[in-house]
């Protein structure tokens, strides 16, 4: 059973490789679809990450460490982009800041748009992968435990300073795992970018959308990206691994 | 001196003691699991809130409800040793020694002569650069209570400083411990379950049991009475 679960994941994955020879991806990467998805994927899931992590940290601290009223609500709202699916989550984003939406409308007043630029793409990332990172910071600042913020109190620390120097060091790790995760989730972002950004290379074309753009016509640059891709996710999976299994072997400790 | 006088309502029971602590004295504090030693540390430290009364050291008030006086634990100046020694896992024992200093801003060439000093008397200063989760159980203390000690607290609290050292290390522990304390000249309170760190170590002795002081006496008197009520309320 186990056996014919792995080859069930591990065969697309080969049939991949199997079906890319070396020298045609190769070919393909010069090909300015490619590079200019491969930019704009990079870019954009950089600064979504960036944004993630800023924001996200002082949620996931404050939810961890307090409580507040509404706070069970705030959680849930936080978890619910992992379950809606993307395609309405890019609705979502469409009514709300697109040219019509709720917001989008008085902005547009101004002359802002932001749907169907590379800002709605980082909208849409940060959107559908901030569950990722703020889930895991929440359990990683969970796990600091009470007494070393204790600890630092009385050695005549004060909040801000016990925050930066004893209990995010410790909660690194895991925090640097729940970046990576939100990255990895970005950068395979494409039904709520689909939606709310559109499909325009340069601008727009992330990665995913290239793939099912070329997928038309020129199937070598759909394999050479997907390559990519699957390169990426399993850095980032050991990555991950890596990060956690030292995490666990310190709180041993 | 530290004189307490504080109530405050737990799950089970309320909290609720008065008890002075004169300079350069250690007081004992006794009791079963959960009758509230540990609260009453935090009281002090200012780690939690009493309900109402009033906590005051050398004079100065460090909690008052009645005028709503609540010096931030960071402000207190106590020097207090965790029951687990709570030392920063990711930081060195020097890093670790030299903590408080930092935050009080001291010039980097002062740490490094106090923290050598410090080091060096409890034996610490060939592992300075080893990750405080590395070291054995009573390098950890040494570290722990160093740590504390090295801002010139003025007042030191311990929560069982011995309980996570095998027996056989105890004994020698004790005596460094009562050294250690004594130098320091402040009032002292260590909690703890063993009765003999309470005839070593202390000077008075107090039995916490629901919340309230059950007994109050010299460390002395303790052994004899210890013996007949902790070891039947256990």
């Amino acid at each position: 059973m186990l056996i014919l679960a792995m080859a069930f994941i591990a065969l697309p994955v080969v049939a991949l490789f199997l079906k890319s020879p070396l020298d045609t991806i190769l070919g393909s990467l010069h090909d300015p679809m490619v590079l200019d998805a491969l930019q704009l994927s990079l870019t954009t899931s950089a600064l979504t990450t960036i944004v993630v992590v800023v924001m996200g940290t002082p949620i996931a601290y404050v939810s961890a460490r307090f409580h507040y009223f509404g706070k069970e609500m705030a959680d849930s709202l936080i978890d619910l982009p992992v379950i809606m699916p993307p395609a309405v989550a890019g609705i979502a984003l469409l009514v709300a800041f697109g040219r019509m939406g709720i917001v989008g409308h008085y902005l547009n007043a101004f002359g802002i748009s932001i749907a169907f630029t590379t800002l709605a793409v980082i909208m849409a990332q940060v959107f559908v992968s901030s569950p990722f990172y703020i889930r895991q910071a929440r359990t990683s600042f969970e796990d600091v435990d009470l007494a070393f913020e204790n600890a630092a109190r009385t050695l005549g620390a004060s909040r801000v300073y016990t925050f930066f120097h004893v209990i995010l060091p410790i909660a690194m790790n895991g925090l640097i795992s729940g970046a990576i995760m939100a990255f990895a989730r970005s950068l395979g972002e494409f039904g709520a970018t689909i939606m709310f950004a559109g499909n325009f290379q340069g601008r727009t074309q992330t990665m995913p959308l290239a793939i099912y753009t070329a997928m038309q016509g020129d199937l070598d640059v759909s394999l050479c990206l997907s390559i990519i891709l699957v390169a990426i996710s399993f850095v980032v999976i050991v990555l991950v691994k890596k990060l956690t299994r030292r995490m666990y072997k310190n709180v041993k400790n | 001196m530290l004189k307490i006088n504080v109530k405050k309502r737990l799950r089970d029971f309320d909290l609720q003691v008065t008890l002075d602590v004169e300079r350069g004295k250690t007081l004992m504090l006794v009791g079963d699991n959960g009758c509230g030693k540990t609260t009453l540390l935090n009281l002090v430290a200012g780690l939690d809130n009493p309900d109402e009364g009033r906590i005051a050291l050398d004079g100065r008030a460090l909690y008052d409800s009645e005028y709503g006086t609540n010096v931030p634990p960071e402000a207190r100046g106590i020097g207090y040793v965790f029951q687990s020694y709570a030392l920063f896992p990711h930081m060195s024992i020097y890093d670790n020694v030299a903590f408080g200093l930092r935050t009080r801003r001291t010039p980097e060439d002062e740490v490094k002569v106090l923290v050598k000093e410090h080091l060096e008397a409890a034996g610490l200063w060939e592992i300075r650069k080893a990750k405080a989760a590395l070291v054995s159980g009573g390098q950890k203390q040494r570290a722990a209570l160093a740590r504390a000690i090295i801002i010139e607290p003025r007042l030191l609290l311990l929560d069982e400083p011995l309980s996570a050292l095998d027996v056989r290390k105890q004994t020698a522990m004790r005596k460094e411990l009562r050294e250690t304390i004594r130098a320091c000249g402040v009032p002292c309170i260590i909690v703890t379950h063993d009765l003999r760190d309470v005839a070593c170590i202390g000077d008075r002795a107090c039995l916490l049991e629901q919340g309230k002081i059950a007994l109050h006496a010299g460390a002395e008197e303790v052994l004899s009475w210890g013996l007949s009520t902790t070891a039947r309320s256990k």
